[in-house]
């Protein structure tokens, strides 16, 4: 190859280059104005919704000194590994985790039955009071939950379902059946949100799937189970994932249903500090108190977020084929 | 022998009609919930109304209620220090927060639904408040020493920056009002990015089932994206504008910064009784029950719905 053919190729790779930029920056400068500003909302919002959680693990690995020296914000100057193993004893983490697991998988899936029937039979059958019972649906949202507080704590501590189960109550406080009761009837945390999220999802699935299953004999519950349910698996996703997360990060029905007896990961967490700095009260606003809380709060939700981790795909797919239109 | 199958087969017991029979399996379908309405909504609200009336007293084999009229509602508003300004306060933080997140949510919806390099790893971060900005790790994060001391840092530098806007504001003789919103806006910004999980989910999925022929044909027409959006797009999801009102009023109940929250429940358990605190609960429920009802009514005529 010649120098002369050479300086051929680059002028015309140049020329090319060049015109690609006078592209770019000609005709598109709005654009890349629009995706700067994009790119800098993102990151900021990223940045901020991102903060706690580093926070977390940045003072995880912190000592006391650390947290006062001015020039270490995010590096730790004093690693240490110390907060991990006083937490994971503390907080009897393999029992408590298996037992906030187990709880919330029965919930969520408790939830999930009862709100999925629910949700297609409002979707799906014209019946008398259809409309009324999903006001009623929506009027459960709306209601906050501490009116329910004494008379639902009353009423498990002296469980007789209002007299039926003669005079004297049992007390199903510390109990897993407070939960199993109101997850199967659809009224536990937020339920009236799930319902109202299966039966847009039902109502947004077409009519003639199930028309085409009647025609070939099948009844209501066969249609339901054999053609709607399985179209039904990303809204299904959706509540679970919702009713999982919400249960383990619950500490309102937590504390009204189990008190302060039941070994979870919530009462766990809740008396760390003073368990760490053995029952030592002054400092629990103190800075140990600080290191440990945040190491406990990063053993609270690292579970969740190994969920979120293996279900985003799912969720994000399921969030985009919902349509959750009102 | 006959097979289990038969046996719930109620169509052929009792000669029923395909109508009956679908009538049956409607309330079937919603049973758990008229059950559970019954069993754990409504009498428990309805003793939650008699239980605000009534002082009560527990005893070992039970508890004994003393109907008292209306003295507990007397006492939060004439005797109890501070229920009132709480009250005022939280509904106020409220109503301040509710167009914030409506707002940011919805742009940062449209903005998650466009195409852009990073795209899902940005949706993987925004929908990540939905799991950890909840509960107990909030409430732990509320009374935490170093979140206090990044606070304190940030309200110095917010303090700096109100100023000077505060300055500019009142040289453009703004309403105080208006100066105190926006100010107030501006030290929540994280608080009302955390929150706003759930509400870019609903308004990001209501976007994806918006009919791309409908741009089409605006397209041929000539329209300008700044007129589909206004044409389409935003009465589109005007309906989700409803929902997400409904979903971030309910989130605030269990928000950990709720301070009327806790003082219904430190009532309760150990301050003037479960009575006083009953009646709290009662007139929080019924002025959230007077807003959105407030809100539904201006919004009734000019939400869009496509059928």
């Amino acid at each position: 190859m010649d120098s002369t053919e050479r300086t051929a190729i680059d002028k015309t790779k140049l020329e090319k280059i060049r015109r690609f930029f006078k592209y770019r920056i000609k005709k598109k400068p709005v654009k890349l104005l629009i995706s700067l500003i994009r790119a800098l909302f993102i990151i900021g919002a990223a940045y901020i919704i991102l903060q706690p959680l580093l926070t977390k693990i940045a003072s995880s690995f912190m000592t006391e000194p650390d947290l006062f020296d001015q020039t270490v914000v995010w590096i730790p100057r004093q690693f240490t590994l110390e907060h991990y193993r006083t937490v994971w004893d503390h907080m009897n983490y393999p029992t408590t985790l298996f037992n906030s697991f187990v709880l919330s998988i029965m919930v969520s899936l408790l939830q999930l039955t009862a709100c999925t029937m629910v949700g297609y039979g409002l979707a799906r059958f014209k019946f008398k009071g259809n409309s009324l019972l999903f006001g009623l649906v929506i009027f459960t949202l709306i209601v906050p939950p501490q009116l329910f507080m004494i008379p639902l704590y009353l009423n498990f501590r002296f469980f007789n379902l209002y007299g039926l189960l003669g005079e004297e109550g049992i007390n199903l406080l510390g109990t897993y059946w407070p939960y199993v009761l109101t997850s199967i009837t659809a009224t536990g945390l937020r339920n009236g949100l799930f319902i109202y999220i299966m039966r847009q999802f039902f109502k947004g699935m077409p009519r003639s799937l199930e028309e085409a299953a009647y025609v070939d004999g099948a009844g209501p519950y066969r249609a339901f189970f054999r053609i709607m349910l399985p179209g039904a698996v990303p809204g299904m996703i959706i509540v679970f994932l919702f009713s999982f997360v919400w249960t383990w990060n619950d500490y309102f029905f937590m504390n009204l249903f189990i008190g302060g007896r039941g070994g979870f990961l919530t009462q766990a967490l809740d008396g760390l500090a003073l368990k760490a700095l053995e029952g030592d009260h002054d400092q629990l606003g103190g800075q140990y108190a600080s290191l440990i809380n945040n190491t406990g709060s990063l053993f609270f939700i690292a579970p969740l977020l190994f969920l979120y981790a293996f279900m985003q795909r799912y969720f994000i797919e399921s969030v985009e084929r919902t349509g959750m239109v009102g | 022998m006959k097979k289990i199958k038969d046996i719930f087969n109620l169509k052929d017991i009792f000669n029923l009609n395909v109508r009956q029979e679908y009538t049956i399996a409607a309330y079937v379908f919603c049973m758990p919930f008229i059950i559970g309405f019954l069993l754990f909504f409504l009498v428990p609200f309805i003793q939650a109304v008699y239980f605000s009336l009534s002082s009560l007293e527990l005893v070992s084999e039970g508890f004994i209620l003393h109907y008292e009229g209306f003295r507990n509602y007397a006492y939060i508003f004439f005797v109890h220090p501070n229920f009132i300004t709480m009250f005022f306060d939280t509904v106020r933080q409220m109503l301040v927060d509710l167009p914030l997140i409506l707002a940011f949510s919805f742009f940062t919806a449209i903005i998650l639904n466009q195409k852009f390099r990073g795209q899902s790893m940005a949706r993987v971060i925004f929908f990540l408040p939905v799991i950890m900005a909840a509960g107990i790790v909030l409430r732990m994060e509320e009374m935490d020493y170093m979140t206090q001391a990044v606070r304190q840092g940030q309200q110095a530098e917010y303090i700096f920056s109100g100023a000077a806007l505060r300055n500019l504001f009142l040289q453009a003789r703004m309403p105080d009002e208006f100066i105190e919103f926006v100010l107030d806006s501006v030290e929540r910004i994280p608080q009302i990015i955390r929150s706003s999980g759930i509400q870019i989910i609903v308004f990001l999925a209501g976007l994806q089932s918006i009919p791309r022929s409908i741009y089409e044909a605006a397209e041929v027409e000539g329209a300008t994206p700044w007129e589909n959006f206004w044409m389409i797009t935003f009465p589109m999801l005007s309906p989700l504008i409803l929902t997400n009102i409904v979903y971030t009023v309910v989130d605030s109940f269990t928000a950990a910064d709720n301070e009327l929250v806790q003082l219904i429940r430190s009532t309760a358990f150990g301050g003037a009784g479960f009575g006083v605190s009953m009646a709290m609960s009662m007139l929080y429920f019924i002025s959230i029950l007077i807003i959105l009802g407030v809100v539904f009514k201006l919004l009734s005529g000019w939400v869009f719905y496509h059928e």
